[in-house]
């Protein structure tokens, strides 16, 4: 236990608003109080993997280690659609997924957002090109849901993550 | 050459990758015998995978990667076009059922056995189209509805169903879980799985040499590196080709920064899954150092696109090497000061220790490699000195020293993990300090009609790629394969007697990849 909080204590709070410019950080850091402002609260995302090869995952787990501490900043990913104010959607949606994902959407909760997360999810530059529609995808996932923001990248950094939720935040 | 006096002979593959032996036979019966006899020898099966060879005069084609002592026989079975059926191997490999449903699925040959529920195709494409075959054209007009699986009942007093998924409760892939419970425990659990099918193979079939490197290296996000290793061994061995020894150093380099970042983010989420945010806290934080160097020295967090059939496609300075080994000093401390915190903490060790069980019989029965099957005594590493063969270049000189632990449980899957680490560490240290000069890539040539197969030891296990390259010199077929599609089924028998809150514990230790075995 001791040593433990000595790590506690050695590591101190590496959150940053940093990696990038002094305006990245302001804007990083307006983040909560913009959610904070539209909403009235914190923000919750239902993150759905509708058909990613996981690297896009990888990064949005990353939106939780304390260099970007997303749930410190009062965004939280929760378990079900139904605590949702925002989707997040990875992946080429596929067959296999269709439905599932069409539910997903169904059960979250109205005014709801959608945010397309990847080259693969936004159908954009060539690896969106060469995981476009064929039998056993149905394309980008604007293809099955109306979405807000598309955050491009194969995968997206943790950084662009955050500026598409915070866009996605702003359409409201 | 010849495996135990059996009538197939077989020719070592060129190349300098892992010693791969080809044979081909037509006789169903000398197919059967030969999966026999490899079992018999203790021996795996690796991968199987159709292929449709009617436009190059023949029928079809049932190949299998199976793995001995001396290395890795790749075996092939033509069949006749009118009549594409083979033996059923489930009885003597478990780890051929999903394998040969998926070859089904795809390419519409079948297997002689029971078990024909479709694997990979749910509701998305008719059941009579076949989207590997060369006269599949695009898919008919067809509603995807939801469909039925049927899964084994179980019955008993007591015994109820729990449906998990397609999609699970954390930013995690889709699959389902059936599991049959009484009170908590786990009765058993059966999985289903292809909802991340994406028609990858299809997506291959035509491609560039360039273009498959980018398919094949997202067929499995955070094993990118050991995917695009096997293919262009694949490549090389077909066209020929030499890579020059910096970008065999190369290689290496990033595929053991590929297995640090990996054990790195899973001992965090496995300290979190036990109720230690702290863990994550801690090994998230470094791994997001140890990717952030990665994205400064090679242009991308994950490694994505580094390695290319011929070589790599980045070079790294002087101080970049030497970046890259006070990484592994810094990362090397930190890791063994959380290491002594995470041994010491009793809650942690209390869920780890006896927790999700599997032992070196299950691991041989269901040809299990990699991480998981060391963690349970069975040391298979095809980097290392253990086995019949010489390790290919680089690891010849490097002397790899496998971690292993007895018990099979959580705890020794977290153990191995440690110890891994130490490991890669210290061989990223000395691959940094050695690194050959000279070009860091060759050309391949496309040789029409040539065919390799290239396997690597991704972090999770055996990664095979199986290419065969056509009339035009393009990518007539090739089968990325994942480790995972052994190592599903042995999840499904660690749960077992477990209680169900501890599955997440106990699927994280294995962490096994969805989108690659779904394809
Ligand atoms: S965008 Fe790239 S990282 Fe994301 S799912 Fe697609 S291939 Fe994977």
């Amino acid at each position: 236990m001791l040593s433990l909080l000595k790590r506690i204590a050695k590591t101190g709070i590496v959150t940053e608003p940093a990696p990038g410019t002094d305006d990245m950080r302001r804007e990083i850091d307006r983040l909560q109080d913009e959610v904070l402002n539209i909403l009235g609260r914190a923000l919750t995302i239902r993150e759905v993997d509708a058909g990613s090869c996981n690297a896009c995952e990888l990064e949005i787990h990353a939106l939780n280690n304390p260099y970007y501490n997303l749930e410190g900043r009062g965004i939280k990913f929760v378990a079900s659609p139904r605590h949702a104010d925002m989707l997040l959607v990875t992946g080429p949606v596929t067959k296999n997924m269709e439905n599932a994902l069409k539910i997903a959407y169904e059960c979250t909760p109205d005014p709801k957002l959608v945010v397309a997360v990847g080259d693969c999810g936004c159908g954009c530059g060539e690896i969106g090109r060469l995981f476009g529609p064929n039998y056993a995808t149905v394309g980008p996932v604007e293809a099955v849901l109306p979405v807000d923001v598309k955050v491009p990248g194969c995968p997206p950094t943790p950084i662009a993550l955050m500026q598409g939720i915070l866009a996605a935040v702003r359409t409201r | 050459m010849r495996f135990h006096a059996e009538p197939i002979e077989f020719t070592r593959q060129p190349g300098v990758g892992a010693p791969i032996w080809r044979g081909q036979t037509a006789d169903r019966e000398d197919w059967l015998r030969f999966a026999i006899s490899v079992h018999r020898h203790a021996g795996r099966l690796c991968a199987l995978w159709g292929s449709d060879e009617r436009c190059s005069g023949g029928g079809f084609r049932v190949h299998a990667v199976f793995a001995l002592d001396e290395g890795w026989p790749y075996l092939t079975l033509d069949l006749p076009a009118d009549d594409p059926v083979y033996p059923d191997l489930s009885g003597i490999f478990a780890a051929a059922n999903r394998m040969q449903r998926a070859t089904y699925d795809l390419v519409g040959i079948r297997h002689d056995g029971e078990d024909r529920r479709p694997w990979l195709r749910h509701g998305g494409w008719p059941a009579d189209w076949f989207p590997l075959r060369h006269d599949a054209n695009h898919p008919p007009a067809h509603e995807n509805l939801p469909s039925d699986y049927d899964f084994v009942q179980v019955g008993g007093e007591g015994a109820h169903e729990i449906p998990v998924g397609p999609i699970h409760a954390g930013i995690i892939e889709p699959g389902h879980f059936r599991f049959t419970v009484v009170g908590e425990r786990v009765l058993r659990l059966e999985q289903r799985l292809g909802y991340q099918h994406k028609g990858i193979e299809c997506r291959l079939a035509s491609a560039d040499f360039a273009t498959g490197a980018r398919l094949v290296g997202r067929v499995s996000g955070d094993s990118t590196v050991a995917f695009c290793w096997a293919y262009a061994d694949a490549l090389e061995a077909a066209c020929g080709v030499t890579p020059p020894p910096r970008a065999l150093a190369l290689r290496a380099l990033l595929l053991e920064r590929e297995r640090v970042a990996n054990h790195l983010g899973d001992l965090g989420m496995l300290g979190n899954d036990a109720a230690l945010a702290f863990g994550l806290s801690q090994f998230f934080r470094l791994k997001e150092d140890w990717v952030r160097l990665n994205a400064q020295v090679f242009g991308h967090r994950f490694l994505m696109d580094s390695i290319v059939p011929g070589g790599v496609a980045v070079d790294v300075e002087a101080r970049h090497l030497a970046a890259i080994v006070t990484q592994c000093e810094s990362i090397g401390r930190a890791v063994k000061e959380l290491q002594r915190i995470y041994d010491e903490h009793s809650g942690l060790q209390d869920r780890f220790l006896t927790t999700g069980p599997i032992d070196a019989r299950l691991v041989r029965e269901l040809s299990l490699s990699g991480m998981a099957a060391r963690a349970a005594g069975v040391l298979l590493d095809a980097r290392c000195h253990r086995h019949g063969y010489a390790p290919p270049p680089p690891w010849n000189r490097l002397a790899v020293r496998p971690a292993s632990d007895e018990r099979g449980d959580v705890a020794a899957r977290v153990a191995v993990r440690f110890a891994e680490i130490y490991e890669y560490l210290r061989l990223i240290r000395l691959l940094a300090a050695d690194m050959p000069a000279g070009e860091i890539r060759g050309t391949v040539e496309p040789v029409a009609g040539a065919a390799g197969v290239g396997i690597v030891e991704g972090w999770r296990g055996e990664v095979i790629v199986g290419v065969q390259l056509g009339a035009d010199g393009k990518i007539a077929r090739c089968h990325p394969h994942d480790p995972s599609w052994q190592a599903w089924p042995a999840l499904e028998h660690a749960v077992l007697n477990d209680i169900v809150p501890d599955f997440p514990l106990i699927n994280k230790s294995f962490n096994l990849s969805y989108s690659g075995q779904d394809i």
